[in-house]
């Protein structure tokens, strides 16, 4: 059985993305599955060498043929979501390609056509495989593109012979955050000791629970201030969710980024130790 | 004028620049759109009170006049309705409310009901002279443009409005930052914060509203973000220092404006920028 862990945090910017780097480094015979498609930076850190690149196709848009066109103003009374202009033009980024304008249109004016959303990327680096993607500008399907970067990594995983997938997620806790998390044997939630990210952890939590996965906590930047961290702990303990460690303020993180490196990679024995410890814990719960 | 506050990457500052300049401006209207994670009010502790429900529209079946002839299915892009033995199954969580399947549907057994997926709040009271606007997407549902646009429609054109976009470039981003007059785009001075920056650039270049950079946490990582900026022309509007003490007040919940005041006249000057920059002033 392969298993999975997806490193999320509901707030942006609390350490998702240096921690998922660093058990990349740490485990033995994982694959790499950056899911925060919306603004991958993995890459900018394992340095992947691409073995193939895949188109992702996203819901179908609607597209007007003006020749058949006969102005009769159906297709944007049906339209839901605003999509079509008074000149009936389709507004590409309001179009949800639900197809209503193609079903009421008379003329027979309306064909939904394929929309090349993005693209997924399958690699190689020095930690294993990787899978990441980029979604287009504006699209509305990070869901989706999610759960194909995940079907990939699972591939990818068989035909590799890896035991683990380690998915780093998008922030928030809408489609893309259920995508990345849906059916993972454990969730690895990074926050940090502020009212944001505590507001956005118990959000994230909640989430979590919604689908019944098992979570597990990090607070980053733990000695910013006590008072949080102390608060943080309480609220975990209460809701049975285990803190698996705490990781101080330190410029560690950005310099090993400005090097291309893991932190566990970068030369601080003391910050990597301690992410060390993180992941033993975390290696635990998932055997 | 309408002002949004936008960054391809989490965790970058918007909701600090966002509040902080709402805080110095004193009367404006703030509008917190990252609906899966408002954190606007925690910094300003308004107490807050619905103003509505945002509900799409999803397809209520007669199990009388439903004869199972599997159109509403086949019609829906969305997979939301699936045919069991039973009789068609919806799920509400993949519906975007769009109507197909009450439009196909020839035994008229399609009615629709409102589906709440979440809420639009204000601040209970209007005495306060910063306006807070919020949308909260409620857990497990997956859309939140339709609440962002719910949210908009409360806009005071008359006034300074502060819109504080959700991270990324896609379609919530979109909703947020459409109509607006400026967006500012926080970053922070590093290759992630670089990487993003590009993508967030792209995404307000395609829908042509003016722009300029917001660097926070000058001066750790290294000046690629800086370089990045003059190279292309694009204002680097203000450089917020790596700070522990806005660090802490940020921690705590405190707009940093509120106990180093001459960062209030910082954002003063900041927003006498934008007009400028817009043909305002
Ligand atoms: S496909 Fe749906 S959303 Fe797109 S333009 Fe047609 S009716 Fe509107
Ligand atoms: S309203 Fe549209 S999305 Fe919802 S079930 Fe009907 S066809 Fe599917």
């Amino acid at each position: 059985m392969i298993k999975q862990i997806t490193v999320i945090s509901g707030k942006g910017g609390t350490g998702k993305t240096t921690l998922t780097a660093a058990f990349a480094t740490l485990a033995c015979n994982a694959l790499i599955a950056d899911c925060d498609v919306d603004a991958a930076n993995l890459h900018l850190i394992l340095d992947p060498v691409l073995t193939d690149r895949l188109d992702f196709y996203g819901m179908k848009v609607a597209a007007i043929d003006r020749d058949k066109c006969c102005a009769c103003g159906l297709c944007r009374e049906g339209c839901r979501f605003g999509a079509i202009t008074e000149g009936f033009v389709i507004d590409i980024h309001a179009c949800e390609g639900c197809g209503v304008c193609e079903l009421v249109c008379p003329e027979g004016a309306i064909v939904m056509k394929d929309h090349k959303a993005g693209e997924i990327y399958r690699s190689i680096t020095r930690f294993g495989p990787f899978v990441h993607a980029r979604l287009g500008i504006g699209e509305d399907t990070g869901g989706k593109l999610v759960s194909m970067v995940r079907k990939n990594a699972m591939e990818m995983a068989k035909m590799h012979g890896n035991e683990l997938i380690i998915i780093d997620g998008p922030p928030g806790i809408g489609c893309s955050v259920i995508a990345s998390i849906s059916g993972v044997d454990l969730v690895f939630i990074v926050t940090e000791p502020s009212v944001s990210a505590i507001h956005d952890l118990e959000r994230v939590i909640e989430v979590a629970d919604h689908f019944r996965i098992k979570a597990v906590v990090c607070i980053n930047r733990y000695d910013v201030n006590a008072e949080k961290t102390a608060h943080i702990e309480e609220y975990c303990r209460k809701k049975g969710v285990d803190v698996a460690g705490k990781l101080p303020l330190s410029d560690v993180p950005t310099k090993a980024m400005l090097e291309g490196r893991t932190v566990i990679e970068y030369k601080d024995d003391v910050f990597a130790g301690r992410v060390q410890d993180i992941w033993y814990r975390v290696h635990k719960e998932l055997i | 004028m309408k002002i949004a506050v936008a960054s391809g990457k989490g965790g970058t500052g918007k909701t600090t620049v966002a509040v902080n300049m709402a805080v110095s401006l004193g009367n404006a209207q703030l509008l917190d759109c990252d609906v899966e994670e408002p954190n606007c009010n925690l910094f300003l502790g308004h107490p807050l009170q619905k103003v509505r429900d945002v509900g799409i529209q999803i397809p209520s079946i007669s199990r009388d006049k439903c004869n199972s002839c599997r159109k509403c299915a086949e019609a829906c892009r969305f997979n939301a309705l699936a045919v069991l033995p039973t009789g068609i199954m919806l799920f509400p969580q993949l519906c975007h409310g769009c109507g197909a399947c009450s439009l196909v549907c020839p035994q008229d057994a399609i009615s629709e009901t409102t589906h709440v997926i979440g809420t639009v709040e204000r601040s209970a009271s209007s005495a306060r002279r910063v306006e807070l606007y919020q949308g909260v997407l409620n857990i497990g549902e997956p859309m939140a443009s339709p609440v962002i646009r719910a949210l908009k429609q409360y806009i005071d054109d008359s006034r300074t409005v502060i819109l504080d976009s959700p991270p990324g470039t896609s379609c919530p981003v979109i909703s947020s930052i459409t109509g607006t007059d400026y967006c500012i785009l926080v970053t922070e001075p590093t290759p992630f914060g670089l990487h993003d920056l590009l993508l967030a650039v792209e995404l307000v270049k395609e829908l042509q509203i003016p722009y300029g950079v917001i660097i926070n946490r000058h001066g750790t990582g290294d000046d690629s973000v800086e370089g990045y900026c003059y190279e292309n022309n694009i204002p680097v509007l203000m450089k917020i220092p790596y700070d522990r003490r806005i660090t802490e007040l940020y921690s705590e919940g405190i707009p940093f404006v509120l106990q180093m005041p001459h960062w209030k006249d910082q954002f003063l000057n900041l927003f006498i920028k934008l007009q400028v920059l817009t043909g305002r002033y």
